[in-house]
């Protein structure tokens, strides 16, 4: 047994890090947010140079055929500066899904555009009413001449603004009931954009297609199990990002609350505060636990077994992250007094983004109704 | 033990059910269910309404014009205020300085402000707070020091909610260094027009200016602006907390909320994940209303012996924690129920001009900036933290 780092995620480790330290402060992060494409272009072209674009993709089509773990190390390390590249909609979410079900073509035809920079995807997978089950998406494909295409509605698509591609999930236009894949091109013909902010800094948007032409992605039109795979990654993306948001967070109001002085003390001598920074402390010990038992888990392997023990992993992250985020944002809100809930410290925002990543791919009451309920029915 | 309404007081609540169906537009309704803040402009119209009916000085004494109600009355008109998505009074002027004014202010103090409080003419705010003068209040610095028939006051307070509109501020100054820390506080009133003054905006998380900073720069205010005796500043601010901290519970406000959480669960707007079959969320749900049901006869109970004629004491602390902490977990329950649709930020949605395409459930993208901005409540009014202490120290006496 070994929790160590092996050499490459050392490497993303400290690369990612020295990023975030050196080039990405608060404001520089701020102004990214409310620049007009909402995150830096040159940022995206160092992503690709630094082989981040790279990471999951296999080697043979230019990746560095990492897992879930390696992608653990770098979310963790981004996380800490609330970035706003789109990196989770392009790689973890749209780009994951054409690795894991694209058929050689079009892994020939796309990956080299992610892995360099130059190709940006966006994943309208669950619809907004679905959380996390894809049985209830609406979005229907259909045959049209020789083609196909798409009509339905998709809600609060992480990046869409910036994609050129569109991985969508629909039901199958072999009206089986199946869910599939499809890809689009992000300005085709019949796709009308409602783009907006989101309140953690980063864009999303509103999505209607109307008879819009697309293409199966990979040779099957049963996407559940590839569509599953991909929400578990990107469940360790966004709780390894919360993890180092946490960090930061515990580490800020620690350091505050002994430069902060009230009745002539440090508020850190308050012994109620030690012991609520001292919770803060072990939720985020808990949850990178967490973290390190599914990221493992969820990088293991295709097996029946194994696949549903990604799976159960997968929910009980979300969960676990999700109670961590709540007690660690909150408390560390708290501390700051005042100055927690104004817009002009980071930790507000560290908040935020922890707020909304439970909101994503689930939130921690539905993961666990979910369990719940699959436990009761065993 | 008893809480049924008598004859009188079921009509007296007919009265103020008529009240609100007459004088309250859907339009202003429209915020509570969207988590948003009154403007200026529609509270100042509200309070206005109350006071041609008589109903403005809710706590106050008969003879400044205030209703005289019984603690009942109050309740019932807190309740149906809370139902019929009313305005709150702003209660810098109505239910802090007021009452500082009509029990510690002289004759002529009284002349002079309480009319235009009462009548919605003025608007206040509360300059207590300062950089480094948070909870530990007395340990405030802005200074005024006497100069023949003025005093000039330096320094800076912050946290001024909606000081941006305020005619008037009522300050903790310290006049003197002398003896404790709280012995050289006064009470005085400042003019917000007066040269010197300076407000400046701060930006909460939910990217609106709810709260400023407040410079003043050697700013002259006449010595009749002092309240009741230069030193005494410290002892008045404790009573008028006390007030503030009973006002604090919002319990009426919270099962409104509650209220509209459940039409929501029962009618989910499209887009809205199912959470009704959801136990993990539903118990949520009602562990909330239970607390609720309890904080609301603790909050009886306290009406009840401000009714028998005791002050409130430093029980009423615990209205304060748990109200705060139950309107908090209410604005989770938003959050969730929001789902994805807690992610847009598009607060202009909410502005006068609107916001097109409107992203519906209408109320969804608030839910998130209105959680964000309320975990205030913990912090203000004397933080839960300090809360805590005064009941460990004054309640317990540990
Ligand atoms: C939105 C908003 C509106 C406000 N409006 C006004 C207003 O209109 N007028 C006004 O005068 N003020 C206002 N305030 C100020 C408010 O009263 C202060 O924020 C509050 O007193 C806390 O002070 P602080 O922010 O300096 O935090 P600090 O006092 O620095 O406290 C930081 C943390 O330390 C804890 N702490 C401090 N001392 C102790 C202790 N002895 N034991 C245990 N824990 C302790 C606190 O509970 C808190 O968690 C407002 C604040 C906010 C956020």
């Amino acid at each position: 047994m070994d929790f160590a780092l092996n050499d490459i995620q050392q490497m993303l480790k400290d690369s990612a890090g020295k990023f975030i330290h050196n080039d990405y402060d608060f404001e520089t992060r701020q102004k990214y947010s409310h620049s007009e494409l909402g995150y830096s272009e040159d940022n995206w072209q160092l992503f690709a140079e630094l082989g981040w674009l790279a990471l999951p993709f296999a080697e043979e089509f230019g990746g560095l055929d990492g897992n879930a773990t390696d992608l653990m190390v770098l979310m963790t390390e981004l996380g800490k500066g609330l970035i706003v590249e789109p990196y989770l909609s392009t790689v973890v979410l749209a780009g994951n899904a054409i690795q894991r079900g694209g058929t050689a073509e079009q892994k020939e035809a796309l990956i080299g555009g992610i892995v360099g920079g130059e190709l940006k995807l966006a994943f309208a997978g669950l619809e907004a009413q679905s959380a996390t089950d894809i049985s209830s998406i609406n979005t229907q494909a259909s045959t049209a001449g020789s083609g196909l295409v798409l009509n339905g509605k998709k809600q609060v698509v992480l990046h869409a603004q910036s994609a050129d591609k569109l991985v969508v999930a629909a039901r199958s236009h072999n009206n089986n009931g199946n869910i599939a894949l499809y890809l689009v091109d992000a300005n085709a013909e019949g796709v009308a954009a409602h783009h907006y902010p989101t309140n953690d800094g980063a864009r999303a948007s509103d999505l209607t297609f109307t008879n819009v032409a697309a293409e199966l992605l990979g040779d099957s039109d049963d996407a559940a199990a590839v569509i599953q795979a991909v929400l578990n990654d990107a469940i360790v993306a966004v709780s390894a990002e919360a993890v180092g948001v946490m960090d930061k967070m515990l580490a800020a109001t620690v350091e505050y609350t002994k430069v902060r002085k009230q009745f002539d003390v440090p508020i850190s001598t308050f012994q109620i505060l030690q012991h609520n920074m001292v919770d803060m402390f072990m939720e985020c010990e808990q949850a990178r636990s967490m973290l390190y038992y599914a990221a493992i888990t969820i990088g293991g392997g295709n097996s029946e077994e194994q696949v549903a023990e990604a799976n159960k992993a997968s929910q009980f992250l979300k969960w676990k992250v999700g109670q961590a985020a709540r007690l660690v944002g909150q408390t560390a809100v708290q501390l700051h007094g005042g100055m927690g809930v104004t817009d002009e410290l980071d930790v507000g925002h560290m908040f935020k983004r922890l707020t909304m990543i439970n909101t994503l791919f689930g939130s921690m009451d539905i993961h666990l109704d979910n369990l719940v309920k699959q436990r009761q029915a065993a | 033990m008893n809480i049924n309404f008598s004859e009188q007081e079921l009509a007296f609540q007919q009265e103020v059910q008529t009240f609100f169906r007459e004088k309250l537009p859907e339009s202003v309704q429209a915020h509570i269910d969207n988590g948003l803040s009154f403007s200026a402009e529609v509270t100042v119209a509200y309070q206005k309404a109350l006071y041609n009916k008589g109903w403005a000085g809710i706590n106050w004494p008969v003879e400044h014009g205030g209703t005289g109600w019984t603690p009942t009355q109050k309740y019932i008109f807190q309740t149906e205020s809370a139902k019929a998505k009313a305005p709150r009074q702003i209660p810098f002027g109505y239910s802090m300085v007021a009452p500082i004014i009509y029990t510690f202010g002289n004759e002529e103090q009284k002349q002079r402000f309480l009319p235009d409080i009462l009548a919605s003419n003025t608007w206040w705010c509360q300059g207590y707070s300062e950089p480094n003068a948070g909870s530990d209040l007395a340990g405030l610095k802005t200074r005024a020091v006497r100069d023949g028939d003025h005093y000039i006051v330096n320094g800076t307070k912050t946290w001024t909610t909606l000081g941006h509109h305020a005619d008037w501020i009522f300050c903790l100054v310290r006049t003197s260094d002398e003896g404790s820390k709280q012995k050289g506080i006064s009470f005085l009133l400042i003019d917000m027009t007066s040269p010197g003054v300076s407000v400046k905006p701060i930006i909460t998380l939910d990217g609106r200016r709810e709260v400023n900073e407040v410079a003043f720069q050697d700013v002259k205010v006449p010595v009749e602006n002092l309240v009741g005796e230069e030193g005494r500043g410290w002892t008045y601010a404790k009573v008028l907390l006390t007030h503030e901290r009973t006002n604090i519970a919002g319990v009426a406000v919270s099962k409104q909320r509650l209220s509209a959480l459940y039409d929501l669960l029962n009618q989910p707007p499209a887009g809205c994940p199912d959470l009704k079959n959801n136990s993990v969320f539903m118990s949520r749900v009602v562990q909330v209303e239970m607390e609720l049901k309890a904080l609301e006869f603790t909050d009886l109970r306290v009406l009840s012996s401000v009714s028998t004629g005791t002050a409130p004491g430093p029980e009423s602390s615990i209205l304060k924690i748990k109200g705060t902490e139950i309107q908090q977990a209410l604005d989770e329950l938003y959050v969730e129920i929001a789902g994805i649709y807690a992610l847009p930020f598009v607060p202009e949605q909410y502005d006068e001009a609107g916001y097109e395409p409107r992203i519906e459930p209408f109320f969804a993208p608030n839910a998130a900036p209105h959680y964000y901005n309320n975990r205030k409540v913990t912090i203000y009014g004397g933080s839960n933290e300090i809360q805590k202490n005064i009941i460990a120290k004054q309640v317990l006496g540990l």
